[in-house]
């Protein structure tokens, strides 16, 4: 397949609702890491995980860590290529308007948002990746 | 009875079998991944709506706001940890975990 020395593509798949379990606090640790290792990161968003990036989450009676302000810094660790599903956001009622924004752009300081993609093109996305880690 | 469900329906069938076993005294109450069938305008509102034709459904505020859900079914009544109690207090807790 593909030298050990090329660049990666790795891709991180997030589908579970981001409170009622840990796996997506695990996915963002994991985007972190990966992205440290300036590999060629891309995360998709699909099914309940699409809930993880909804704007006006406040977790302050749930008394947990507030870390979904991470993803409004996506850009800031180099996570660039962040993909949303349409349908999954479409069944949950879900307009793109209403996601967070991951960050902002070095140059222009305008809001860089998710891309909302067709399961099609994140089939296509899944097939140039070298591995693929699910949450 | 209160049935409680925790787990999102778009993900998992709890509700729906819970559906089968309610009597219509019974009261449903949404608590973590439970409180995004309260969501208005979804694919899987429809299982609250019908519901509600007889039944009682509650949904936890705490959980409400942590995932951001703004815009809920009509009929659905926010409680909160105290209301949480009264409930338990008040019907036989079954969780549909």
């Amino acid at each position: 397949m593909n030298e050990s020395s090329e660049v990666r593509n790795v891709m991180v798949v997030v589908r579970k609702a981001p409170h009622g379990t840990i796996y997506v606090q695990e996915a963002l640790e994991v985007m972190l890491i990966v992205a440290a290792y300036s590999m060629n990161i891309s995360v998709v968003f699909l099914d309940d995980g699409v809930y993880a990036l909804k704007k006006g989450q406040d977790t302050s009676e749930l008394g947990s860590k507030p870390f979904m302000s991470a993803f409004r810094a996506l850009v800031d660790w180099e996570i660039e290529h962040v993909y949303v599903d349409r349908d999954a956001l479409k069944n949950r009622g879900i307009n793109e308007n209403e996601l967070t924004e991951i960050g902002e752009d070095e140059n222009t300081g305008e809001p860089v948002h998710p891309q909302v993609l067709s399961h099609k093109e994140i089939y296509k996305l899944m097939q140039e990746q070298h591995t693929i880690l699910s949450f | 009875m209160l049935h409680i469900i925790n787990k999102s329906p778009f993900m998992n069938s709890a509700l729906e079998d819970c559906m089968g076993y309610l009597g219509s005294e019974d009261i449903v109450l949404l608590i973590e991944d439970g409180v995004y069938a309260a969501a208005a305008g979804t694919v899987k509102s429809g299982l609250i709506e019908k519901l509600l034709e007889q039944n009682e459904v509650y949904a936890l505020q705490a959980d409400i706001k942590a995932r951001g859900l703004e815009q809920l079914i009509k009929k659905v009544k926010i409680t909160d940890y105290e209301g949480f109690v009264d409930l338990i207090e008040q019907h036989t807790p079954q969780s549909w975990l």
